[in-house]
Order: C-alpha cells, then structure tokens, then sequence
C-alpha cells in the first residue's frame, strides 16, 4: 500500500490516470487519508458538485492483511449535502482489495465533461478509464449482474445507482460483498452525487494475482492478532449477540429506554418495537430457510450480518441494519419486516441512504401526504425516486429538502443531514455527539449509546447532563481513530469493556504499521483528524450557531420521560475547546 | 403488587417474552430474578420503567421491570 491512484476528470481528451508515490500522505489510511487529502487540496468553500471537489477512497491501514475485521473502507469529499467535509465509511469486499493492489487511495478529481459516464478498472499490472455509458441509469443490482458477466464473480465493485447519477443528495456508494452484491454502502452526505458529478459509474477493483498484505514485524502482528481475535469471540456482544440476531437487536433496549424515534421523533416508544426487533428479524429469517450470521467482508470475525428472504425463500436483501429497521419502520411506525425489508432492497438499488429516506418519509407522513405507518404508500414513494418524478427528486435529496418542500417544521436534521435511530431527549450523549460531529448528525462518529445504554466501558446516565460532553468527545476521537485504522466500529464493544483486547488492538497497528502508538497516543490520531475536518468546517463558514439542535429539540417534551434535550450550548462548545 | 416482567435477547430463551405477575409488597429485584432463575452475571442490564435501576431495589405497583443480556448493535 505505497501509492496513490490519480484520476483527473477534467482533462483534455481523455480522463489523465497517474499512479503517485504517496508523499506527505504516508502512514495515513481510511479517514486519516479522505479527511488528510480533503483538507490539504479542497478549498473549503467550493461547490460540492463542481469541478473543485475531490473524491477520496482508501481502505483503513491494516486492510488486506489478516488483522480481524479490519476491511473498512473511507470515502471523503466535501458534502453536497451538509457542506461540511465528509467520510461515509463502509463494509464489503473493496477495502482490502484496493490495499492488495497497492493502493492507499484512489482521489478522483476535476469534473465530467457531458453526460458521458466512464468505469475504472483497477488490476495488478494496470489501470484503465473507459466508457461506461451503456451502464447509465442502471440501478446498483442491475450493474452487478453484468459486471459479473464481465469480469467474473471475484471481482470487487463500488458503484453508484441512478440516485448517484442524477446529483441527489441522499446518494451513496455502494460496495459489493463477498457474494458480490451491492449490500454495502458508503451511505450518509450524498458521496454517490460526488462521484456521479466525475462521471464515474463503476469502478471495478480486480485482485487477481494479489495476495495478503504482510505486516511489518510478522511475529508480533500474529501474536495480537490471536489475542484480537479472541477477544472479539470471549465477549458476549461481539461473539455471541451481534452474530446471532445482528446490529437490529438494540431496538427493543432503545425503546425500553424512551429514546426510540417514533413518528417522526413524536414519541419515544413504539407500540410495534417487538414486530421488527432483532429477535423477531432473526426468527423470521431463520423460519425462510435464510443465512442469519455473515460478513460483510472476508475477515471478519463478528458476522453480524444475515440474508432476509422472502415467504418463498427467494433473497430479498441482506439482513436490514438497526438503524434501517428504525429510520422505515419505527420512525414511520411501520411494523412489517416485509415492507421493511423491500424498502431496504430499493435503497440499496437506487444507490439512497436508508437513514436519509426513512427521515424523509417519515416527514412527508408528518406533511399528511400518506399515513404513519402505510408501508405500501412508503414503497411507492421510493418508487417516485425511481421514476424519476418531481417529488422524487426532492425526497431524494434527504429529510431538510423534504421538510422544506413540505412546510414541516419538526426535522430532525444537524447540518442538513438526518438524525438516526437514538432520541437526543432520551439519550443526552447522543444529542451531543449529533450537534458537535464534523459530519452533520451522525450516529458513527461518535456513539455514546455503549455507555449511555448498555453499560458498556463505564456507565453515563442518558438522562443527566453531567459527563455528556466528556464522553461525546471521547467517542468522536475513538471512531475517528478506528476509521483510520480499517477497524470496523463494531469491536468497540470487546475493546472497550476489555483492556487486553483494547491492547491487542493497538498492538496489531503497531506491528501492522511499524507504529509506536501508545493507547492515549491512538486516541491522538482521531484527535488529530477531528481537528483537521473542523477547520475545514470552519473555513466554509460554519459557526458555533451550526453545532446545535433543532428547536424542537429544546421544547417539546419526549414521552415516555418526558424531558427535552438539556446540554447547554455553553458546554456544547467545549467538545471542539482542545 | 401488579408487576409487568420483560425479557430480551437471549434470556428469552427456555423462559418467556413477558409475563404479568403479582408480587408481595417490598420485593426486590433480586427475589425476581431468583425467582425466575436469571443468574446476575448473565444480565447486562435492568430498567424499571425505562430507567437503569440495581438488583436491591423494591418494586412498587403497576413497575415494569426489564432485563437485558449484554447487548449491542446499532
């Protein structure tokens, strides 16, 4: 992993590819790298779709080797959606593909000239740009299948759907799997607009002929990576719960707990919560003769991911996330795993964030243009984003266009970008880490819910304010840091209730690496990257006024508890006081 | 008393979903979980009306008592 891939978009004739040593970004991978590269050759206030934005890929720094669940992959750029710099990190098979052939970033830059769309084709011995048009408007699962016609069913893809193609804000990139389905997704800040605004449709990772990274000092890498990975099997969330019945099983504790958004965050609790939990999806796919433990990526030792399949036993898409259960079920008070799952298929396709679409649905139930809880009005508005009409184009510019559109004024929204399946009011921490987060409201940069919730790495009650803050911050570095890394966020669970795991860990980046971190300087690393993406926040015009939440927030009381969010602005302002 | 007991995630299993129940003034919820045969080092943990609450605490009428397994997710 000792170079970077160039493409320049702009270029006279034909899209220029340089192969670069990697420079000032040495030692830098997944964030580390998207937010590095961003802030060093971004300028902050340019336009997100226009020809000054870049977009970055790079796998974490121990990707392709054999450290467990290591294949994240970051996508920076600057957000058409937030305005903010972004990394939408996401699973599958491109993260350690990309580190075998070489690469510790991809950065496209410059803009399509026309509507011409063009696939990269990354093998051992070359790079090649070509024409994509015959791919255009095709939906994510459409373009896989004939990927596969073409280059066999190894290959690594990450694609754009139709979303991506047409600049909406709610966009994504999706990544393929180890069955090579479009499942996984870089999903929140519009990044599929970004690359759709290059023209790029597909890019197409071939591994052929690669193999495993090796590590800089093999002995001791071994030796951690054993402890890791024993780790992760000892405790009981990340080796036994989360494989068993997947991220969804927080929806019942949520819902106990009064922080479940229901009905457009009306309420705290959902009467349906039992119909669509983790218990009940796990049942359910079991009962269809589906796969309930998988990976997203080959790897991975947690395998919290599954198959959802029809009553038929046909596939209808991978085991729905948490927050996708929430965000179409919940929030929208739909209670059918069916519908649900059908929603989740249709995201995926069409290249939208399930957070973002479930938000918005929910606001356009709110504006009473269909019910709470009709989940066949739900699919056909999804349909709308598919058929391109004019509302769906504004629902699939996410929940701040919708709400606009609509004139609703309760959106859940921080920087534009949708909250996800935790209320600020029933769960302080997350309000903070909501507002303060360089990303807009986002629940992976910083969740407080292990401690806030599940008594995990200490205990913060979710309803005083006192240590919210503290522990927010902690949080964001944390992530940020194993986003750097390659980590998927899920080991936060063994690493944080275990000190030998949290060790082996950072024992694993350093023999990995050749790296010297002790555990207070990894944290150093995601401190580093925060401070790096908030400057660049700054130097596009966001203030202190920017970190805050909707007023809503502040005013109406949540029931069942019935308290508002109460973190001053005064303390909101110290996560960022370094 | 009326008390609503809830079991989630594993701790289901071989036991039940939910059972509404009666017990005498002053029980805790120690004497609960003896009574339905819950060992303290498989629970994560106890809410008492969505709220954290400890093993040693008396349950009052109509409370909703829930245990959890060490869970996560999200």
């Amino acid at each position: 992993m000792d170079k970077i891939l160039r493409i320049h978009m702009s270029a006279k004739d034909a899209p220029q590819v340089t192969v670069e040593t990697l420079g000032k970004y040495a030692g830098l991978g997944g964030r580390a790298m998207t937010s590095g590269v961003i802030s060093s050759e971004v300028k902050p206030d340019c336009d997100p779709l226009g020809e000054g934005n870049k977009i970055v890929i790079a796998p974490g720094l121990l990707s392709g080797t054999a450290a467990a669940t290591s294949g994240r992959l970051s996508i920076g750029c600057k957000s058409p959606l937030t305005g903010t710099i972004k990394e939408s990190n996401s699973g599958g098979q491109a993260a350690l593909t990309l580190a075998r052939l070489g690469y510790a970033a991809i950065i496209i830059e410059g803009i399509s000239s026309g509507s011409d769309l063009y696939r990269i084709v990354v093998t051992k011995d070359k790079v090649v740009v070509e024409d994509a048009n015959e791919f255009k408007e095709l939906t994510n699962y459409q373009l896989i299948d004939k990927v596969r016609n073409v280059y066999g069913k190894k290959v690594a893809c990450i694609s754009i759907g139709p979303a991506g193609e047409r600049g909406l804000k709610a966009s994504t990139i999706a990544c393929t799997d180890p069955e090579m389905l479009p499942t996984r997704h870089a999903a929140r800040g519009g990044v599929g607009a970004v690359l759709g605004s290059k023209g790029i449709k597909l890019i197409v990772l071939d591994g052929e002929g690669t193999s495993i990274r090796k590590p800089k000092y093999p002995y001791f890498f071994k030796k951690a990576n054993k402890q890791f990975v024993e780790g992760l099997r000892r405790h009981p969330v990340t080796g036994y719960n989360l494989p068993k019945y997947g991220t969804n099983l927080l929806t019942n504790i949520v819902n106990e707990a009064g922080a479940y958004p229901t009905r457009n965050f009306q309420s705290g609790r959902f009467a349906g919560a039992e119909k669509i939990c983790g218990e009940a999806l796990a049942k359910l796919e079991e009962s269809r003769g589906a796969k309930v433990t998988k990976g997203c990526h080959t790897g991975c030792v947690i395998q919290c991911s599954g198959n959802f399949n029809d009553k038929d036993g046909n596939f209808v898409t991978k085991q729905p996330e948490y927050e996708t259960v929430w965000a179409h079920g919940g929030n929208c008070m739909i209670d059918d795993l069916d519908i649900i799952a059908k929603l989740d298929f249709m995201d995926d396709t069409l290249g939208l964030d399930t957070i973002e679409m479930g938000t918005a649905i929910g606001i356009a139930m709110e504006a009473g243009k269909l019910a709470f809880g009709d989940g066949e009005g739900a699919l056909k508005l999804l349909d709308e984003v598919a058929n391109d009409t004019p509302f769906g184009r504004i629902l699939g510019n996410g929940a701040a266009a919708t709400a606009e559109a609509l004139g609703v004024t309760r959106v859940p929204v921080v920087k534009r970008q949708a909250m996800s399946a935790y209320d600020p009011r029933g769960m302080f921490g997350m309000g903070v880490t909501y507002a303060t987060s360089t990303m807009g409201a986002d629940h992976t940069a910083g969740s407080t819910y292990p401690s806030n919730l599940l008594m995990i790495g200490g205990f913060v009650d979710p309803l005083d304010t006192d240590d919210q803050i503290e522990l927010s911050r902690l949080m964001q570095m944390a992530s940020a840091a194993i986003d750097a890394s390659g980590f998927c966020l899920m080991i936060a669970y063994a690493i944080l209730d275990q000190t030998e795991t949290y060790q082996a860990m950072i024992d694993l980046i350093n023999s990995g690496c050749g790296m010297s971190n002790s555990s207070t300087e990894f944290l150093e690393i995601g401190k580093t990257i925060l401070k790096e993406e908030k400057a660049f926040n700054d130097a596009a015009g966001f203030t202190r006024d920017d970190d805050r939440l909707p007023e809503f927030f502040y005013k109406e009381p949540l029931e069942p508890h019935g308290r508002v969010f109460e973190v001053s602005d005064l303390d909101l302002d110290q996560v960022h006081n370094w | 008393m009326n008390i609503t007991v809830k079991l989630f995630g594993i701790l289901q299993e071989k036991r039940f979903n939910k059972l509404q129940t009666k017990y005498t003034e002053k029980t805790t919820i120690l004497q609960v979980m003896d009574e339905i045969g819950i060992p303290q080092h498989v629970i994560g943990v106890i809410f008492v009306n969505g709220r954290y609450a400890f093993p040693d605490r008396e349950l009052k009428e109509d409370d909703v008592l829930a245990f959890f397994p060490l869970l996560g997710g999200g």
